[in-house]
């Protein structure tokens, strides 16, 4: 019998995640965008970092390619390319995206590739036990940073804007409304679409709760705030550092032509269903 | 002409050497002889010292030689450095340079031309070095009427002005000759063309993969595997082929494993030096079973090394790169035709066994410039295998990504059919691609993975072995080392009995027939261009046999064929 609702997009594997667990929140919005933008599972790749989040390659009924950590967005970029049909996700935690593999996501966003990237980003390395990354805030105790995190965290949304994304927004794990409404506007963007996406890690990170997060986020509302100015969207890109303030929603979205739109040999067929028939290398020599 | 003849122009770099060079190879090859290019250059842009050697003969030339018999001096450097290479009787061109230090060399024929003022007679000082090329024609013994052919293809899109300038040049650079009065060096009559093309191996493996039917190059630029990329860059739109540049080598390789995922023929391309970046994503084409061929041209390593040198250092590299285990190819074509030629099975071996493939080659074969005759176009079909359609996936109801064959090779659903969803998966995994951590079924994926050596080994081509089946010594080489080895035994001829091993497809190690020939052998010299030698020792590991007679160079040189010669006389 055919399913039609999200649970199409389950498996039949339970999800691992520790019970309150932000991921839980975050799946079931992804879901949700995919189910209601009228997608069927073969339609869709996810490419997967190593992490928590990544383990939801197990759990999530679409094609998955589960990579290596840092590095789910390149294979992202070249599924898009190969097969330009296929609708391409990459779900990545913070110390993937912002860490190990931060170069991936300044260049895809330069690039302009038609993909979405959902970071969870629970400002830590949980599947490591909790280790602090580059969006952990200063002074944070964690195994690694027994006297407080020294270091200055890094502002990815900023990031990101910088790179040329053309879609940069921020949601909230816990709010499931709100964020599948902004995985299914980044699905739908033209272009490279980056979700930030504020999750609590209820076993590693004990200052940024789910409580702590409702406290300070609030929503942007579409009437007030107008997503097509780069100069207001870094700005409310820095707002928490300003006034402690976490702002949701699409901060950024700009209309730009495609890496993809702008090769030529992408025009016809998508590259894997080409021919290979009667090929001639040596023709122009 | 029965002998050959080897020609090097030397300058300082930015003065257009190899270019030069590549028009008088290109001339001396549509006249009817082979030619064998390789050039030598600093890791610089302008300044730094270029050189540019061309050996040229009636028969066959795969190899450099130490010696020369016409220096183009384009500066005092050329002649300090290669001065002490020209025969007896040798012949060096030059600009006013003080020459006395060569002077010791019996029979040096000193052609001093004023190669600026001619240049600039011609119309313009860039044209020295065709001055001076046509210097070398008139010396060779042939007329002017093909070299300007190709000075038309090489200079024609700058206009006809520029070509009528190069064509003077030339023409008074050969007038000039006249007054010296040397005696032809070749003297065959123009004829046809001695082959089918001038190659680098590079860019017969860029044509080859184009053959193949690969439609997707990620790679960065690393010397000596960047001109794979701008040929297949120059060619993308006719061939529905992207080229993308990626921010760096692991994007590279990640970017390639994507697109194969999704069923196209995709590669990348680096030095041993971005190999080494990629060396994790190598384990992942593995593990997830993902066709991909990974281009590595070797240069004299580690780290920067000697960036524009040649070496054999990486052979035990590739095919240990990795944590785990896993079966992989490993194939080091000999020359630009076997690069072409491979290159193409490489995708049939990929796709057909599901893993990655590592296609080696160094410098020499990179940027030297071969003549490639006969060559098949369609020798390589195309065979796609390993892919299941979308009738047979809905009879099916239980596709398993992984499932456990006898083979080991299991049907590939891509992502976009409707009833083949699975996790392509980094994880350990079950039949279905889900992670799991249990013991049986990490023991039966390994041994599924591992089923398909005995299969691979099958169908990977063995070693040749050229001349006579029994010989009092049997040479044993992989990859460039061919040429060296090719030339010295028709060199020194058959009054030496001779043979020669030469390894292509390096892993899984034929060893079977490695030992088969070693058992027969009286005795055997290995000629490899590192350190250590590090095919004796693979040799040793998989058949027992110990090389002890081993001819090793790291210099960043290529072997010269003289050494080779000498080298294998000791024995014999
Ligand atoms: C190259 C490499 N380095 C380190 C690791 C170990 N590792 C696995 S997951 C992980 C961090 C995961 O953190 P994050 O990306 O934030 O995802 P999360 O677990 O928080 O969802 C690390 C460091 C690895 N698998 N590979
Ligand atoms: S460790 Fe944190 S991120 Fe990982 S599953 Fe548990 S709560 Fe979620």
């Amino acid at each position: 019998m055919a399913v039609v609702s999200a649970a199409k997009f389950n498996t039949s594997i339970s999800p691992t995640w520790c019970p309150g667990c932000g991921n839980y929140g975050i799946w079931a919005a992804l879901k949700q965008a995919l189910f209601e933008l009228n997608l069927e599972p073969h339609q869709v790749l996810i490419s997967y970092d190593i992490g928590c989040c990544g383990n939801g390659a197990n759990f999530t009924r679409t094609y998955a390619f589960h990579s290596l950590h840092g590095r789910a967005i390149p294979p992202a970029v070249g599924a898009k390319l190969g097969n330009k049909n296929l609708v391409v996700i990459a779900v990545i935690g913070d110390g993937g995206a912002y860490g190990e593999g931060i170069q991936h996501l300044i260049h895809s966003a330069r690039y302009n590739v038609d993909i979405t990237v959902l970071v969870h980003n629970n400002q830590r390395f949980s599947l490591t036990t909790g280790q602090a990354t580059a969006t952990t805030p200063s002074k944070t105790v964690t195994p690694t940073t027994p006297f407080g995190e020294i270091k200055k965290p890094i502002n990815p949304l900023l990031l990101s804007l910088d790179s040329g994304a053309s879609f940069v927004a921020r949601g909230f794990a816990n709010d499931g409304q709100h964020l599948a409404e902004l995985i299914k506007a980044a699905v739908k963007h033209q272009g490279f679409s980056h979700v930030d996406i504020l999750q609590p890690c209820v076993s590693f990170n004990k200052e940024n709760t789910n409580e702590w997060y409702r406290s300070v986020i609030y929503k942007l509302d579409s009437h007030k705030y107008k997503a097509d100015n780069l100069l207001r969207a870094k700005e409310k890109a820095e707002e928490f550092e300003q006034n402690g303030k976490l702002p949701i929603g699409i901060l950024y979205q700009q209309e730009r032509e495609t890496y993809e739109s702008q090769i030529p040999q992408l025009a016809g067929e998508p590259l894997c269903r080409q021919s290979l028939e009667g090929i001639d290398c040596l023709a122009k020599l | 002409m029965d002998k050959e003849v080897a020609i090097k122009i030397g300058g300082e770099a930015g003065f257009g050497i190899k270019v030069s060079g590549l028009i008088l190879g290109k001339t001396l090859f549509n006249a009817g002889f082979k030619v064998f290019g390789y050039s030598e250059y600093p890791s610089l842009i302008r300044g730094g010292h270029n050189t540019y050697q061309l050996n040229t003969a009636k028969n066959d030339v795969f190899s450099v030689t130490k010696k020369i018999d016409i220096l183009v001096a384009l500066n005092q450097e050329s002649l300090e450095l290669h001065g002490q290479e020209l025969n007896n009787g040798g012949v060096v061109i030059h600009d006013g340079l003080d020459i006395k230090d060569i002077k010791d060399i019996k029979d040096i024929k000193d052609i001093n031309i004023n190669l600026m003022d001619l240049a600039e007679k011609a119309g313009g000082a860039l044209t020295r070095n065709i001055v001076a090329l046509g210097a070398v024609m008139n010396i060779l013994g042939m007329d002017l009427q093909l070299f300007n052919q190709e000075l038309e293809r090489e200079f024609g899109d700058k206009g006809v002005k520029v070509v009528a300038m190069d064509k003077k040049a030339a023409r008074l650079g050969y007038d000039y000759l006249k007054k010296f009065k040397i005696g032809a060096y070749l003297k065959k009559e123009a004829g046809s063309k001695a082959g089918d093309y001038i190659m680098t191996a590079n860019e017969a493996t860029a044509q080859g993969m184009i053959q193949a039917g690969c439609k997707l190059y990620a790679a960065y630029p690393m010397t000596p595997a960047t001109s794979i990329m701008h040929v297949l860059s120059a060619k993308q739109c006719d061939h529905h082929l992207v080229v993308h540049q990626t921010e760096d080598e692991i994007s590279a390789i990640g970017t390639a494993i994507g697109a194969a995922a999704v069923g196209v023929r995709a590669a990348t391309g680096t030095s041993g030096g971005g190999f080494a970046l990629m060396v994790e994503t190598l384990g992942l084409a593995a593990i997830t079973e993902t066709p991909l061929v990974i281009i590595e041209s070797q240069r004299t390593a580690p780290a920067t090394g000697l960036p524009t040198w040649t070496e054999q250092g990486d052979l035990q590299f590739m095919i240990r790169a990795s944590p785990g285990e896993f079966p992989r190819f490993v194939i080091a074509p000999g020359d630009a035709l076997e690069a072409f030629y491979m290159i193409q099975e490489a995708f049939n071996l990929a796709e057909k066994f599901q893993l990655p493939v590592i296609f080696l080659l160094d410098k020499l074969l990179s940027e030297s410039d071969f003549v490639l005759e006969n060559i098949e176009q369609h020798k390589v079909k195309i065979k796609r295998e390993g892919f299941i359609n979308d009738n047979e996936l809905e009879r099916m109801r239980d596709y398993k990504r992984y499932e456990l064959t006898k083979n080991g090779i299991s049907k590939r659903a891509l992502p976009g059919q409707l009833a083949g969803v699975h996790v392509i998966n980094s994880d350990e995994h079950d039949e279905y691609g889900y992670s799991t951590e249990a013991s049986d079924m990490r023991t039966k994926m390994m041994d599924k993975r591992f089923k398909k050596l005995e299969q691979m080994m099958a169908e990977a081509p063995e070693p040749q072995l050229y001349g006579p089946r029994n010989a009092d010594l049997t040479v044993v080489a992989w990859g460039s080392v061919k040429g060296a080895v090719i030339d010295a035994l028709r060199e020194i001829g058959d009054k030496y009995s001779v043979n020669f091993l030469h390894l292509t497809y390096i892993w899984p190690f034929p060893a079977k027939r490695v030992k088969k020939v070693l058992e027969s052998a009286k005795n055997v010299l290995l000629v490899e261009n590192n350190k250590t030698g590090q095919l004796a020792d693979l040799i040793r590991q998989e058949t027992g046999f110990e090389l002890k007679n081993r001819f090793l160079k790291y210099d960043g040189r290529p072997f010269f064929r003289e050494e080779v010669i000498k080298e294998i006389k000791k024995y014999i």
